[in-house]
Parts: structure tokens; C-alpha cells; sequence
């Protein structure tokens, strides 16, 4: 039963890496390569988890009540954090992708690696050291602060669930694709994979073995990225401007190669030295800026980052250390796409004869850089790491997404806040684990979608919904709950349908004509509705709640300026 | 959860603390200011990149490299200069000043 499964699903596998098939013999000679290859990859990979699970059975012991769980304690010091932070922010997608757009066009993945940091200063300006002050799990325990929980909860609940929800599909859909082509194991096996991992790492170990597995991948993606970077700057004499100009004496062969006379093929080379067609519009341009940069400060999982240190001075020293790294890992990035580009491009090996593509997709461009620098051995240690990267980023999604069911949905709603912490925490648990078979199954359904526009659509309702819900309960004294409610969620809709009728999913994905919405991005008109609406909601307000809410603002912003009152670290 | 319960005689001594008010009105020009550079900065970025993206592909003299290299760069340097520059006011002279406020309030 299990072995014709196989035959087919390694058939698949084979055709699905692109790789040659023009004889049998080449394909069984593809196949056997792809398996030498891999051992390596999952021997690392199997000293990670193994390593990692160590870490969680260590954790399982530290973690006893809710704030364990959802937040180690507030034990966390500011420079793991600012690692954990950064674990959890540089997923797969911008390390392969970012790579990738470079490698294809050269200069405009950097407009996409300056987007994804620049939401990192306006954290720390307006937002991290007042989360610390005011919340302790959630960050619905900051909106809510001075509102009425219920609607508010519901509110932050729901968006937190849908941020999470998009975020996951997408990761998980890029695990399977990646870990098949990787390891050479059938897709629905890499979903499970993560997803089993996943849920052991969450369940037993809570926010202790989450923050660790997360610090781990950081330090080894970064180690990894260090030495790419080192060796292509190493192979051009340490001078960028030489390695550039052999990525542009590259890419004007290759044009000259497709076809292109030599003017237009100089014309191309020279065009990854500039902004090109990433960004066709300014409409586009402002508005896909604004959801990376206003999004980062929403998203649910990176805000949860902030209660796990004990006070505020250490939550802003973490964004520090986040911002550093983050930014460090961005201009490394940079260099190994241009380095693929010289040492990738011209490579046979790396190469798709039918297509004159990558080998095993477009998103490859780093892996084989790594080949083509440290060989087998070393390909197979970024793999590892690419796997590892996903795991940690899966597993912050979960905790946040868990922990706004168990604590907004359930102990605040349901309860009313009479749930005791073992009540809470068995609630909390068992999300996890509808999370994860959710993902599973939706990683599984997703396969063949196209589904490169989630996460630029977790980032745009991060940044219509949360951001400006949080921003105004925070700092400005007339906010009311049905201000925030109303707001919020106007906001979460208009930028959920405005990115239905966009062109990526209404004509891409959806295979309509002409989109219903043209610009790329919808958070320059879903933004600003939200914090309209929460402004004229509020101000027109005159129910006894708003009356309750106004007066609720100074005492929350003392405690918000300067921690009086903010819950600490738990004794561990 | 209530805004009240915690320590609320030390958060009234804090809203009578005119040293409170002071560092409050410091601190959020502070982190206004550079919120507004940072936008600046990376909108004009932004900006540069929709309407005058021949500027940026302009070779530094006779090199390879472009305009677009260092400014896209200097964005992300800008990013982490600056978050530098706040932690390091914030625990410079933001914190003493927070901590005599809520020593004070708390006794």
C-alpha cells in the first residue's frame, strides 16, 4: 500500500524540482544525487530537533502556570529576547526570498529588506516599553486596558487569529515546498513533520522552549548567512563595487545569451543597480511601505515578544539587539544575492537545461550559493537551519494563537476572568493542538495555491487592525471601546477585501480578467479608515461606557509612562 | 485587571509630581522626533523609488555601484542609529529621572 504511494510521490518530488527528465537514466541519476545530497541536510537536521527536544523536556519542567506558559516567567533577559526576536522574525520566506529577488533583479530586494527594519524604530519610539507596562500576556491586555473587555477581546481575539492564521498557512505551505525539495521527502510528510514539532516544542515547553528554539535558529541563521557573505566578499578582494560590476557583466551575458542585441543586454545588466519594476506604481509603492513598516508593529506575535522580559528598560533594550541583528542579517542577505548571481548563475549544475531557470525553483538561489561555497556538507547545514527557521517561526504563530483564545477568548470572555490558571492553561493546550491540526490541514489544501501574497496580507491587516487600535488606546485620552471595536474592525475588512479584489488574488489566484482594485497593496486606504473610524466613533460617542472609558486614561497612562503597578517577573 | 487596584495612592502621587509632567512632555517629543525622522526618512526612500528611480540607478562616479546602493543601505543604518540613540538617552536621563519619580511615589 505505502510503497506505489512512494513511487508516485518520488515522481512527483523529481518533476516538482524541476530537474531534467529526459531518460529514465537521467531521472534515477537525478534521484540518486538528490538523496546524496540530502543525508548530510538530515542528519544535521535530526541533531537540531534532537537538540531542540532536549530543550523542551528541560522546559517542561520549568513550566508550571500560566505566565510560564505564555511568557517564561517574564524571565527573559532583553539581549535573548532581542535574539528571540530576531529568530522569530527572519523567517524562510526572507531569507530564501529576499536572496531570490535579488538574485532575479538585483537591487529591488533591498527596497523590500528596508521595509521589513524600519518598523523596528517606531516599535521601540511608540509602542515597547508602554506594552511592557501594561500587559501581561496578550496584547488584547493592553488594548483592552481601560475598555470593556468583552467586545474589545473579542475584537483583538479575532484579528490576532486571523494575523496568525495567514501567517501559518503561508509558512507552512513554504515548509512542505521546501523540506520536499530538501530532503526529498513526499510534501504531506514535511507539513505533519513541522507541524508535530511544532506542537511538542508549544505544548510541553510553552514560551521557555519556544524562546530558545527561536535563539538557537537566530544564532545559526546568522552564523550560516556570515559565512555566505564572508566568502563571496572573500572571492572579490573584499570590494562590493567589484562584485557588482561581475553581477552585471553576468547578467549582460546572460541577456546577450537569450537573445537581447548588446545595447538592450547592457540596458539589463545595469538594471539590477536600480530600482526596477518591483514598484510599478506610487500609489503601490506608499502603500505597500506603510503595511511593512505599520505592520511589523501589529503583529500579535512579535508584540507577545515584549512580556516575556521583566521590565520596560529590558523590552527596549531588546529591540535594540532585534534591530541590530535584524538589520545585520538584511545586509548579508544583500551580498549573498549578488553573490548568487555571479557564482550561481553561471554554474551548469545550479541550472535547469529546459527551462535555463534554477534548479529546483526561483526561491533556491541561496541553497545553491551555499553548494557552490562549502559543498555538500555545508548545503546541508543550511537546509538544517532553513527547516529550523520555519520551526521557530511556526511556533511563536502558535503560542500567540493559542494564547488569544485561552486568554482573550475563553478566561477574559467566557469566564469573565474566574478561570483559574490550570483552567486556563488546559484551554491553552488544547488550542495548540486544534492550531496545529489546522494547519496541517490548510498546508495541505494550500499546496499547489499560489500563496506568496498571505503574508503581505497578515502584514496589511496587522497594520489596519491592531496598530491603530493599539496606538490610540494607548495615547489618546477621548478613545472609547466602541471607537476601537468599530475602528478595528472596519479596518481588518477593508484590507482583507480590498487584497480579495487586488491583482494577486483577484487575477492570479482567482483567474479574473482585470482586478477590481489596482494597487498591490491595500493599507493606504485601510489604515487610514481605521484611525478615522476609531476618531469619529469616539468623538461622537455619549454612552455611559465612553464616559467610564475617558476616565479610565490618566491612571492608564501613568501606569503605561512608568510601570507602577505592571505585573514582573515571576519567582523562578 | 483594574487600572485602579495597583498602587493607586502612588499613581496619584505620580499625577501630582510636576517632575512626572516634565520627563512625560521630554520623552514623547523625544520619540515623536525621531518617529518623524524615521518616517522621513524611509518614505522619502519610498518616495524616490516611485517618481525618481533614475536618481538612484546614477553610478557613484565611475564605479559600478549606484546611489540607490548606499541610500538603501543608510535607510537600514538610519533604522538602527536611531534606535540606538533612544536606548541610550532613555537610560541615560530618562531612567534616573523615572526612577527618583516612582521611589518617591511608591515609599
Amino acid at each position: 500500500m505505502i510503497a506505489p504511494f512512494r513511487m508516485t510521490r518520488w515522481a512527483a518530488v523529481v518533476s516538482a524540482c524541476c530537474l531534467p527528465l529526459p531518460a529514465l537514466a537521467d531521472a534515477l541519476t537525478q534521484e540518486t544525487r538528490q538523496q546524496a545530497v540530502n543525508w548530510p541536510a538530515i542528519l544535521m537536521f535530526g541533531a537540531f530537533v534532537l537538540c531542540t527536544l532536549m530543550i523542551t523536556r528541560w522546559a517542561a519542567g520549568k513550566t508550571r502556570t500560566t505566565a510560564d506558559f505564555y511568557t517564561a516567567g517574564g524571565g527573559i533577559t532583553g539581549f535573548q529576547n532581542g535574539l528571540a526576536i530576531a529568530g522569530d522574525y527572519m523567517s524562510a520566506a526572507s531569507f530564501l526570498g529576499i536572496s531570490a529577488q535579488i538574485f532575479a533583479d538585483g537591487y529591488d530586494g533591498l527596497i523590500y529588506s528596508t521595509g521589513f527594519l524600519v518598523g523596528w524604530p517606531i516599535i521601540l519610539f511608540l509602542l515597547a516599553e508602554r506594552l511592557r507596562n501594561l500587559g501581561r500576556y496578550t496584547f488584547a491586555d493592553v488594548a483592552s486596558f481601560r475598555f470593556a473587555q468583552t467586545p474589545v477581546r473579542l475584537f483583538a481575539a479575532f484579528s490576532t487569529l486571523a494575523v496568525v492564521l495567514f501567517y501559518l498557512i503561508a509558512q507552512m505551505v513554504g515548509a512542505g515546498q521546501l523540506i520536499k525539495l530538501l530532503f526529498g521527502l513526499p510534501y504531506s510528510y514535511a507539513v505533519v513533520i513541522v507541524g508535530v514539532l511544532m506542537t511538542l516544542y508549544v505544548l510541553f515547553g510553552g514560551m521557555i522552549a519556544t524562546t530558545w528554539v527561536q535563539i538557537i535558529k537566530a544564532v545559526l541563521l546568522l552564523g550560516c548567512a556570515t559565512v555566505m557573505a564572508f566568502a563571496v566578499m572573500a572571492s572579490f578582494g573584499f570590494s562590493p563595487d567589484a562584485l557588482f560590476a561581475k553581477a552585471v557583466e553576468v547578467k549582460t551575458m546572460l541577456a546577450g545569451q537569450a537573445g537581447a542585441d548588446p545595447a538592450s543586454a547592457a540596458a539589463k545588466g545595469r538594471s539590477i543597480m536600480g530600482p526596477g519594476n518591483f514598484i510599478k506604481d506610487p500609489i503601490s509603492a506608499i502603500s505597500f511601505g506603510m503595511a511593512l513598516m505599520f505592520g511589523t508593529a501589529g503583529l500579535p506575535h512579535i508584540m507577545m515578544r515584549f512580556f516575556t522580559v521583566p521590565d520596560a528598560k529590558a523590552a527596549r533594550k531588546s529591540v535594540l539587539w532585534a534591530t541590530g541583528w535584524i538589520g545585520y542579517f538584511y545586509l548579508l542577505t544583500f551580498i549573498i544575492g549578488f553573490g548568487a548571481i555571479v557564482m550561481v548563475a553561471t554554474e551548469p549544475a545550479f541550472l535547469d537545461p529546459l527551462t535555463g531557470g534554477l534548479r529546483g525553483g526561483s526561491n533556491m538561489a541561496a541553497l545553491h550559493l551555499a553548494d557552490a561555497i562549502g559543498g555538500n556538507l555545508f548545503l546541508g547545514f543550511v537546509c538544517a537551519v532553513a527547516f529550523a527557521t520555519i520551526l521557530a517561526v511556526v511556533s511563536g504563530l502558535t503560542l500567540a494563537g493559542a494564547s488569544a483564545v485561552s486568554h482573550d477568548l475563553y478566561a477574559s470572555v467566557l469566564r469573565k476572568g474566574q478561570a483559574s490558571s490550570a483552567e486556563e492553561l488546559r484551554i491553552s493546550r488544547r488550542t495548540v493542538l486544534v492550531l496545529a491540526a489546522i494547519a496541517i490541514v490548510l498546508g495541505i489544501l494550500f499546496e499547489k495555491q499560489n500563496v506568496a501574497f498571505m503574508v503581505s496580507l497578515a502584514f496589511a491587516l496587522a497594520a489596519s487592525g491592531n496598530f491603530p487600535v493599539l496606538l490610540l488606546s494607548v495615547l489618546w485620552k477621548g478613545c472609547t471601546t466602541r471607537g476601537v471595536v468599530w475602528g478595528g474592525s472596519l479596518g481588518l475588512a477593508l484590507a482583507l477585501v480590498l487584497t480579495v479584489l487586488s491583482p494577486t488574488v483577484w487575477v492570479t489566484v482567482l483567474g479574473n480578467a482585470e482586478p477590481v482594485f489596482p494597487y498591490s497593496s491595500p493599507t493606504l486606504f485601510s489604515m487610514p479608515l481605521a484611525f478615522f473610524t476609531i476618531w469619529i466613533v469616539s468623538l461622537l460617542d455619549r454612552s455611559g461606557r465612553a464616559a467610564v472609558d475617558r476616565s479610565g486614561y490618566p491612571a492608564q497612562r501613568i501606569r503605561s509612562e512608568t510601570g507602577i503597578g505592571a505585573a514582573g517577573a515571576s519567582a523562578h | 485587571m483594574d487600572p485602579a487596584e495597583p498602587a493607586g495612592g502612588a499613581l496619584q502621587r505620580v499625577a501630582e509630581d510636576p517632575r512626572y509632567h516634565a520627563l512625560v512632555a521630554r520623552r514623547s517629543r523625544f520619540s515623536w522626533t525621531l518617529t518623524g525622522v524615521m518616517l522621513a526618512v524611509f518614505f522619502g526612500y519610498i518616495l524616490a523609488i516611485a517618481f525618481r528611480k533614475d536618481l538612484l540607478a546614477t553610478p557613484i562616479g565611475n564605479h559600478v555601484t549606484t546611489w540607490g546602493i548606499p541610500v538603501g543601505l543608510g535607510v537600514i543604518l538610519v533604522g538602527i542609529a536611531l534606535t540606538g540613540i533612544y536606548v541610550s538617552r532613555a537610560n541615560r536621563e530618562f531612567d534616573p529621572l523615572l526612577q527618583a519619580i516612582r521611589k518617591d511615589a511608591e515609599q
